[in-house]
């Protein structure tokens, strides 16, 4: 982060910053949408398909 | 460099995506449906992913693309919201951390596209200034500017300039974040 000359304004960028930090940090936490984890299911598997036919 | 197979190390970054995806629709079934895009369009173009490189920006780059490229064929100038961002967190308010939490949350949701997108990159995927411009197709100082207005416009709504209010916010909501498996 650019930390400006202005104390107040580095104590409020950084208070932004590590509440971004914690709310990112708990969307990563949820859980997979089942249609992803089908998606990669059914590319690994087209993969292996074409290993196979190579 | 990751030693990883590019397709094992595109799973490991997931759930990043998925975060920065509902943090840009706010919408779940809006960035699901991103992310499907993102993924298969990633999967089907390994080849064009330069090993070595940044996995995590080339993907973010591209479902962000995908985003603004639906959006505009849709012409959609209000965005279908559904909370999906604020309502992921909080159960029910328990303290003042949680509750501080939502109010910065809910503030968050108000910024532009592109200044959230702009303080999710660099504030909160740790992304420069340089790689969230060109991830963003914009200049180094454009990227900049937003990050300012960004925290000026959560600064104004969060009313962050009172001493007392960010005193208060402080000492409660540092004991939110200062979670030990909270990235530093």
């Amino acid at each position: 982060m650019a930390r400006t000359e202005d104390p107040k304004q580095d104590k409020i960028d950084r208070y932004i910053d590590q509440n971004l930090k914690k709310v990112f940090s708990d969307l990563e936490g949820d859980d997979m949408p089942t249609e992803i984890i089908d998606l990669l299911l059914v590319l690994r598997a087209q993969d292996e398909e074409l290993k196979t036919e190579k | 460099m990751s030693e990883l197979d590019p397709k094992d190390e595109l799973v490991t970054h997931l759930p990043a995506l998925r975060a920065f995806a509902l943090s840009l629709t706010r919408n779940r079934a809006t960035a699901d449906d991103m992310m499907q895009d993102a993924v298969l369009k990633a999967w089907t173009n390994m080849d064009k992913f330069q090993p070595g490189t940044n996995m995590r920006a080339w993907l973010f780059t591209i479902l962000r693309n995908n985003f603004y490229s639906s959006r505009r064929k849709l012409n959609r100038e209000v965005a279908d919201v559904d909370n999906a961002f604020s309502d992921t967190l909080s159960v029910k308010p328990d303290h003042d951390g949680r509750l501080q939490m939502m109010d910065f949350k809910v503030a968050f949701e108000q910024l532009a596209d592109e200044h959230r997108e702009a303080l999710i990159l660099v504030g909160a995927s740790g992304f420069s200034y340089d790689d969230a411009a060109e991830m963003c197709g914009v200049a180094t100082g454009t990227m900049k500017s937003r990050v300012n207005r960004a925290r000026a416009k959560l600064t104004t709504i969060l009313q962050l300039n009172d001493d007392e209010v960010l005193e208060l916010t402080d000492s409660a909501t540092m004991a939110v974040v200062g979670s030990p498996n909270l990235p530093s």
